[in-house]
């Protein structure tokens, strides 16, 4: 069984935006909300001044506060990682928006469902891999199989000091950060 | 977009108003069990959101465009696209696009437009352009093109017996540079740059913002070059994208940056950092050039950049020692100064010294491979009488759009009566609206081919709407990078409304010219078939793959059995330039001080936003989406200096008391003091575009002034100043 993870490499983000627009176009993500994005942070007073470009996305936790507070059972983990929401089952009670520490998630304004990032589940059964991974110009987002010892995310995980956002939270995300500096 | 809590308590509120307006269709196709049936299909062809022509592979279900991919067999996206090209169905789908013809009925600038058929329009332009031949001459009717399409365009003027075809790419654009590299090396930078970027291991931006222009290949390589370990330099007034992976930000006082390339250049042969064998073997003129730049020295320099001394020396000397393998960009928009072929002859001398054209991690050749034959046997177009509109400018090897200009307001040397603008936001690219209007009213035909109906169709006597790129075949993009790439554009859905392609616009057009003899083939197919044969190239085999690539057997780089050839005067590299000094111009740029803001006034810098290309996108409903207007950037110890908070509106006055539309105050420590910025190409001031609609503010609307270049005509427009005040 596979173990799905994303490790975004910052240092080469370039703030093109062309995975945000990718997803949203794949997905049929509705207007004005997003499900990845990419946050820009300035440090310091002109001229010495630090900028960080961080992707996010859903994390996928392994310990997913969403699916614990979801009254329904709508959304749920499957066994390769990948958090989803069962639309069908979603009463729209916002119970995992409020439980998720990474503003991962909205309300579906179309159905009234939560949605979300599904690590792009459907081009995974095709061979593909997500759509923002596809078209990232810099190559900083990496998808792959940690189970799979020979994957380029296995390889970084096991080579290079990788960190994840908010630790403290708990939650095991499945989306790592390679960054030259500690996450704010 | 951040991780606050608050901001997740915002976002949960907008949520709820959407739930309460849900409509729950597709929850009760879902319970039906019913899921209609997907006709799918995979179609390559190449983008025209930007010039980059990224090939790519359009995904249509049921008909409709619903996802655009890079085609990886392309060299311009290799499987990948911007966030502009990837939002490519937002510009088909735009609702307010052009739909049927249109003829203006009322005032030019006060528009009354009747929907007219095809050959209404295209006879009503016939006409007139047979009527000005007869009176003025053929060279009378001009052209202002932007994009692939424009080459029919100029076909058919050539054909007609005009050569004044302009493209604000060249004095508005690229220009400068591409004249000084020109005259240093016989060749210019090339489109794509033909640099070794992925390999580089010291890289310098001079102004140029990688990242934020997403040349999409070029930024790939960018970044492969930082990652593996390049040290970069970026000489910006602002802290851009680029700036935040830069070893050395140098933000240097805007208009200065001769004065740093030649002290650079001083201390590389002062201290003999040069590549010593490379510039024997290659270069003349190195003693007349240590002459010349000896009194620039960091200190001096420091002075004018406000660049630390030690900073200059230290980064010419680190640049040194990685030479050959150092990239100098060349830029792309070099028009900023008036000066800029100059400052595009000092990039040229340092890459020179650097020894890098030609070179692994510089500068590469082109292949040499041969491109993609003409159609056979075409007329050849009727000798040119008079000259073509390059004004008074040595260099200017194009008719240029501001001579075109100058030259329907005055009539000298010959009236023009007719313009053609194609794809291009006249308005919004030529600096001085109010010259562009004042020409305008002098013409007695003026055509606006375009998508989108931008405010300067309100000038036009008749519009006619092209398809947008996914509904059109157009002439092939022959990319000659390291190798030689053929990329055809096919329709993958057909034209919506009474859109057309420009082929077809001008095929017709051409007819009625009585120019039939110059369009022997009866349609585009026939066309591309003809071409494609004389290299080969099966027409399906093109269509199914999207790009064919042809390997090549020379080397990109100088080796024994490689020599270079540089077409210039001497056949070497032209440190010093006699054909300059004979022109008089200065054989090695001097710096001269520009002049500096007043009291109380900004220099206003603009550049680009990765989610839009110039003018052309902000209607687009996925990237308007993202960045719906622009920002004035100012340093934020200024603004608060000045009582201004941010993201607040304000508005800007220039020198010469332009006043702008609102636009949002950005207050950021990534820009020094005596500036501000902002995105180029906002402020659409027609309701047409409804989502555009005034929505920032027009850098362009503030550009009153512009310094023009002396060597090729150039139009520099970071030459205003403006000061700002609250929103009344
Ligand atoms: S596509 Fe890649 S480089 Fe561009 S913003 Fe997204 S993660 Fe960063
Ligand atoms: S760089 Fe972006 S907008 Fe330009 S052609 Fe490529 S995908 Fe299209």
């Amino acid at each position: 069984m596979p173990r799905y993870a994303m490790v975004i490499d910052q240092r080469r983000c370039i703030g093109c935006m062309a995975c945000v627009v990718a997803c949203k176009r794949e997905n049929n993500v509705p207007e004005e909300h997003y499900r990845t994005r990419v946050v820009e942070i300035v440090e310091g007073t002109f001229p010495k001044v630090r900028m960080e470009l961080r992707p996010e996305l859903c994390n996928h936790c392994k310990n997913a506060p969403c699916v614990y507070n979801c009254p329904t059972g709508a959304s749920y983990k499957k066994e390769d990682g990948i958090v989803l929401v069962n639309k069908k089952r979603c009463v729209g009670c916002k119970a995992c928006i409020a439980a998720c520490p990474y503003d991962a998630r909205f309300i579906d304004p179309r159905n009234g469902a939560a949605h979300k990032c599904t690590f792009c589940e459907h081009r995974i059964k095709e061979g593909k891999e997500p759509a923002c991974v596809t078209t990232c110009l810099s190559r900083a987002r990496i998808f792959g199989d940690l189970d799979d010892p020979q994957s380029i995310v296995s390889k970084i995980c096991a080579e290079k000091h990788l960190r994840i956002l908010i630790a403290e939270a708990g939650t095991k995300p499945s989306v790592y950060y390679l960054s030259l500096q500690p996450l704010t | 977009m951040s991780l606050s809590r608050r901001d997740f308590l915002k976002l949960a509120t907008v949520a709820a108003g959407g739930t309460a307006i849900s409509v729950p269709i597709f929850k009760s196709v879902m319970a039906m069990g019913k899921k209609p049936e997907t006709v799918a299909s995979n179609i390559p062809t190449f983008c025209e959101i930007c010039f980059w022509n990224c090939g790519e592979i359009a995904r249509v279900e049921n008909g409709k465009v619903v996802k655009l991919e890079g085609n990886p067999t392309d060299p311009s996206s290799r499987g990948k696209l911007c966030a502009r090209g990837n939002a490519g169905m937002g510009s088909l789908y735009d609702p307010d696009r052009l739909k049927h013809p249109m003829l203006n009925v009322g005032k030019r600038g006060e528009p009354k437009w009747k929907k007219v058929s095809w050959d209404e329009a295209l006879g009503f332009i016939a006409e007139k352009m047979t009527k000005i031949k007869a009176t003025y001459g053929p060279e009378a009717v001009a052209l202002i093109s932007h994009g692939t399409g424009g080459s029919f365009w100029k076909y058919l003027l050539k054909a007609y017996g005009s050569q004044n075809s302009t493209a604000p790419s060249f004095a508005q654009c690229r220009g400068p540079r591409d004249i000084g590299y020109t005259l240093t090396f016989g060749a210019g930078p090339g489109s794509p740059e033909q640099i070794d970027l992925a390999n580089s291991k010291f890289i310098v931006l001079i102004g140029a913002h990688l990242g934020e222009n997403a040349h999409n290949s070029q930024v790939q390589d960018f970044v492969e070059g930082i990652a593996r370990g390049a040290k970069l330099v970026v000489v910006d007034p602002r802290f851009s994208t680029a700036a935040g992976k830069a070893t050395w930000w140098l933000p240097i006082k805007p208009g200065t940056d001769i004065a740093l390339l030649l002290a650079w250049i001083n201390i590389i042969v002062q201290e003999k950092l040069y590549d010593k064998e490379y510039i024997n073997k290659y270069a003349i003129g190195l003693k007349e050039l240590k002459e010349e730049v000896k009194t620039y020295t960091p200190e001096w320099a420091s002075k004018e950049t406000e660049i630390p001394a030690d900073i200059i020396v230290e980064t010419v000397r680190e640049m040194s020692r990685y030479k050959p393998s150092v990239v100098v960009h060349p830029g792309r928009h070099t028009a900023w100064y008036g000066d800029d072929t100059q400052r595009s002859r000092a990039m040229a001398i340092l890459t020179a010294l650097m020894g890098s054209w030609g070179r692994e991690g510089g500068y590469y050749f082109p292949t040499k491979v041969a491109g993609i034959p003409e159609y056979p046997n075409l007329p050849s177009p009727p000798e040119p009488q008079r000259l073509k509109l390059s004004g008074d400018w040595p260099y200017a090897v194009e008719a240029t759009t501001t001579s075109l200009r100058k030259t329907t307001i005055t009539g000298k040397p010959y009236p023009v009566k007719g313009w053609i603008a194609y794809d291009c936001h006249i308005l919004k690219t030529l600096p001085n609206q109010k010259e562009t209007i004042e020409a305008i009213k002098n013409l007695d035909l003026m055509v606006v081919v375009d998508v989108l109906p931008y405010a300067h169709i309100d000038w036009a006597d008749v519009i006619l709407p092209e398809c947008t790129y996914l509904e059109r075949y157009d002439d092939l993009k022959v990319g000659k990078g390291k190798v030689l790439s053929v990329t055809i554009r096919q329709p993958v859905v057909q034209p919506m409304y009474e859109s057309k392609p420009s082929w077809w616009m001008v095929r017709e057009l051409g007819i009625k010219l009585g120019l039939e003899a110059y369009f022997p083939y009866k349609d585009i197919e026939e066309y591309l078939k003809a071409r494609l044969d004389a290299k080969s190239i099966r027409f399906e085999e093109l269509k199914e793959k999207g790009t064919i690539t042809f390997p090549d057997t020379a080397n990109p780089f100088i080796t024994s059995g490689n020599e270079p050839e540089f077409d210039t005067d001497s056949g070497k590299i032209e440190l010093y330039s006699k054909a300059l000094k004979e022109q008089g111009f200065d054989p090695v740029p001097k710096y001269k001080r520009p002049e500096m803001p007043p009291e109380g006034y900004f220099r206003l810098l603009y550049g680009r936003s990765p989610l839009h290309t110039f003018s052309r996108t902000v209607n687009n409903q996925w990237l308007w989406e993202l960045y719906k207007e622009n920002e004035l950037w100012i340093n934020a110890k200024r603004a608060k200096a000045l009582g201004f908070k941010n993201g607040e509106y304000v508005v800007l006055i220039n020198q010469d008391g332009a006043r702008s539309n609102r636009i949002k105050l950005k207050a950021t420590e990534r820009i020094r003091e005596d500036c501000v910025y902002m995105v180029h190409g906002f402020g659409h001031n027609s309701k047409e575009t409804k989502k555009a609609y005034k929505k920032g503010a027009d850098d362009q609307s503030l550009i009153t002034r512009y310094a023009i270049d002396p060597l090729m005509g150039g139009t520099g427009m970071r030459v205003n100043f403006v000061k700002i005040i609250k929103e009344a």
